[in-house]
């Protein structure tokens, strides 16, 4: 029998401490490319004002989930609230920041211009950028340390700037809810430093954060919650609880061999004879 | 030669200028979808889009005459009509396309230039086919497609006024891409560069791409009359081209794009009234009158691309070259100022060396000589009758560079298992890129040493580096 993640007793208990206007509320989320369930039944509630690791194996569905709570991606089935509400209602309250290689860095706007675009739903369909705008901009780069760097090229920039200019694209989009898609990926160690002051600055002003990570030797210093996920939700709560060997083991230790095995008889039965 | 240009350009009157503002208003207004093709490397979009029009096109046409011949709407009507018919065929037509090609890569399990392929042969095939068979019946003619008559654009003026038609539709295309840009400049940016926050906001990326795909398509179909379905893709891709080489910023790119439509359009019509009589009457074909203005402002896109390569700015080749130069004057300087000090570390060392014995550098006798002349002009070294003699300045900045020289070998010979001879290759490349820091990084490091791994002295161990004068070593790059 697949086992399914209610019957982990730390995720029926993470449950049961948040209310349904938590910041990202998932209720039984099956997501599946071309028909192949890449996500099984996930049910979550993200504590309000914490920072939270989504941790697992290269293909576990870590990106999937953030993109489908983001409609980025259908859901099969299942639900997602945000502080309460579907996500089309709340848009606004939601920042996110891609993968780092997700966007062209040759194209032609500067840094400043990154950090705009972190404003547009804010200024609003149609309506031009004003000097406002560009000042609160500014003071994100600044946050961030890349104020010098405002009026480079972004393909100027290296690995670590450009994700900070990420950040300080998220932080300017003034959101109560993240999600960051692997912000640490191929960063040096001054930025990683940088990512993290910026990642409790968002916790100490109340901000909820999910943040893909892969470092598991960071976890325990800058989360303090996790999200342990392979194709299900292994176990999700606090990081002293439940980031423990035994987990991990669940985690990383080989797949559920019959959950591969439906998914793959799902694609055979898909594409016919 | 050039009697004879000015000879040729002096018979220009108001259809040359009617014909090179027709080429101008039709290359602008494709130059403006082409910019974002361009920016999200969807280029061949543009010229697979050239082609599917033609099916969407013939559609809407056999369409209108459907209506018309039933007996649904009047002759006038459908004369009235008819060109709007053709860019609502072409709008959906471009959707279609868009739709089809990601239809298509996603179930054929091709890559997108494979599924492109396959959507804009079939559709192109099928348009060229109903073309011919529909020819009699309607109104087009599949050479005017395929070639454009921007040469008789005066003939077919709009209905009571004396304008050319196709600068009318142009112009008016033109204007709406113009608002387009402006009051959607940055829905366009953010699904340009990152469709998947834009959606997240609320901007679908998706119907942004299918809007762009409409638009594009539009815009293609009223420049298909001036300059022929061929030579538009040279319109929609080349300006935006040409002007990403010249700038960063999605605004300069539109700016710079605009321009360098109507250029090509001035000098590619000028040069068909200028070359061809000029160069082919001079290769014996004395008939040659002129050539296609519509062939020339393509020849002339690629002539300012090409220059655009070589001149730009910051990714211009002569620029590359110039940095590349100056960077190898100053590696020979640094070189000759290194001798310049290892020479005087020497007991009899010469105050004056003779110009010879600083030309065994690795640089070459006459990089040597350029250098000389270079430190002599900064005030480095000066010359004496029997050879050169160090400056102060020219003294501080040798043993600056020494002193990374042999800071690097310490520190190369700490960490890496090499033999001593080894150590120099890499020193004398690296000592010309150590900033003041990292030497000041590299003596802490290394527990402040006083010789290198040869035992030659390291300049400054004892009493330190003098503070950083105004005379960097290394510039950034």
């Amino acid at each position: 029998m697949i086992q399914s993640p209610s019957e982990v007793p730390a995720a029926r208990d993470a449950a049961a401490e948040h209310p349904a206007s938590a910041p990202l509320s998932i209720h039984d989320m099956t997501v599946a490319y071309h028909r192949k369930p890449v996500l099984w039944d996930i049910d979550y509630d993200a504590p309000a004002g914490k920072l939270v690791a989504i941790i697992g194996p290269n293909g576990a569905g870590k990106s999937t989930l953030i993109n489908a709570v983001l409609n980025l991606v259908p859901k099969a089935s299942g639900e997602v609230r945000i502080f309460g509400k579907p996500y089309t209602r709340q848009r606004g309250r939601v920042g996110y920041v891609p993968q780092r290689e997700s966007v062209d860095w040759d194209f032609p706007v500067n840094a400043l211009d990154v950090v705009l675009m972190g404003m547009y739903r804010r200024i609003g369909w149609f309506r031009r950028i004003t000097r406002r705008y560009r000042l609160l901009a500014m003071e994100a780069l600044d946050r961030v340390g890349m104020a010098d760097y405002a009026k480079r090229q972004i393909s100027q920039l290296s690995g670590g700037q450009q994700q900070r200019v990420f950040l300080a694209r998220a932080l300017a989009q003034d959101a109560d809810l993240y999600l960051m898609d692997e912000p640490f990926a191929g960063v040096d160690a001054a930025t990683e430093r940088a990512i993290v002051e910026i990642l409790r600055d968002l916790r100490s002003r109340g901000k909820t954060t999910l943040v893909v990570h892969h470092d598991l030797q960071t976890v325990n210093d800058y989360f303090d919650h996790v999200v342990l996920l392979n194709m299900r939700l292994i176990v999700s709560g606090p990081t002293d609880e439940v980031f423990t060997r035994e987990n991990l083991r669940k985690t990383y230790g080989g797949k559920l061999a019959l959950l591969d095995q439906v998914g793959h008889k799902m694609t055979l039965h898909e594409s016919g004879p | 030669m050039i009697q004879e240009a000015c000879e040729l350009l002096g018979r220009w009157d108001s259809y040359d200028s009617w014909i090179v503002l027709t080429a101008a208003l039709a290359g602008m207004a494709c130059a403006l979808p082409g910019v974002f093709l361009v920016v999200r490397r969807q280029s061949m979009m543009g010229d697979a889009l050239s082609h599917t029009t033609l099916p969407g096109i013939v559609a809407a046409f056999l369409f209108a005459f459907y209506l018309k011949s039933r007996g649904w709407i009047s002759a006038e009507v459908y004369e009235a009509w008819r060109h709007a018919a053709m860019f609502a065929g072409a709008m959906a037509i471009g959707v279609l396309s868009a739709v089809l090609t990601e239809w298509v890569q996603k179930r054929g399990r091709v890559e997108a230039n494979a599924a492109l392929g396959v959507v804009f042969t079939t559709l192109f095939a099928a348009g060229l086919l109903s073309i011919r068979l529909a020819a009699d019946s309607v109104h087009i003619d599949p050479d005017c497609v395929l070639y454009g008559n921007i040469e008789t654009v005066v003939i077919d003026l709009w209905p009571g006024t004396g304008i050319p038609r196709a600068v009318v539709v142009n112009g008016g295309v033109l204007v709406v891409n113009l608002l387009l840009v402006f009051v959607l400049l940055k829905e366009l940016r953010i699904s340009a560069f990152d469709p998947a926050l834009a959606t997240t906001m609320g901007i679908n990326a998706r119907w942004m791409h299918y809007g762009l795909m409409a638009v594009t398509a539009a815009t293609l179909v009223a420049a298909f009359e001036t300059v022929g379905s061929i030579l538009v893709i040279a319109m929609l891709i080349v300006p935006a081209a040409t002007a990403h080489l010249l700038t960063d910023r999605l605004g300069g790119l539109i700016g710079l794009s605009l321009a360098v439509a109507a250029v090509s359009a001035v000098c590619g019509h000028a040069l068909a009234i200028v070359a061809p009589p000029i160069a082919f009457r001079r290769l014996g074909f004395a008939t040659v009158v002129d050539a296609s203005t519509a062939g020339m402002v393509a020849v002339a896109g690629g002539l300012l691309f090409i220059l655009a390569m070589f001149c730009g700015p910051r990714y211009g080749l002569i620029s590359k070259w110039v940095h590349r130069f100056r960077l190898q004057i100053r590696i020979a300087s640094e070189d000759v100022l290194g001798l310049f000090y290892r020479l005087g570390e020497k007991d009899d060392a010469p105050a004056v060396v003779p110009a010879a014995r600083l030309q065994s550098t690795a640089v070459g006798a006459l990089m040597s000589k350029v250098a000389l002349w270079q430190l002599a002009r900064a005030g480095e070294v000066t010359s004496a009758a029997a050879g050169y003699r160090l400056t102060p300045a020219g003294q501080l900045r040798a043993e600056r560079l020494v002193r990374s020289h042999r800071l690097w070998e310490t520190y190369v010979a700490k960490h890496f298992e090499l033999p001593d001879d080894h150590l120099h290759e890499s020193a004398h490349w690296v000592e010309h890129f150590i900033d003041p820091e990292l030497r000041d990084e590299l003596f802490a490091e290394l527990s402040e040493p006083t010789k290198d791994p040869h035992g030659a002295v390291i300049p400054f161990a004892a009493e330190g580096e003098p503070g950083t004068d105004d005379r960097p070593e290394t510039r950034p790059s």
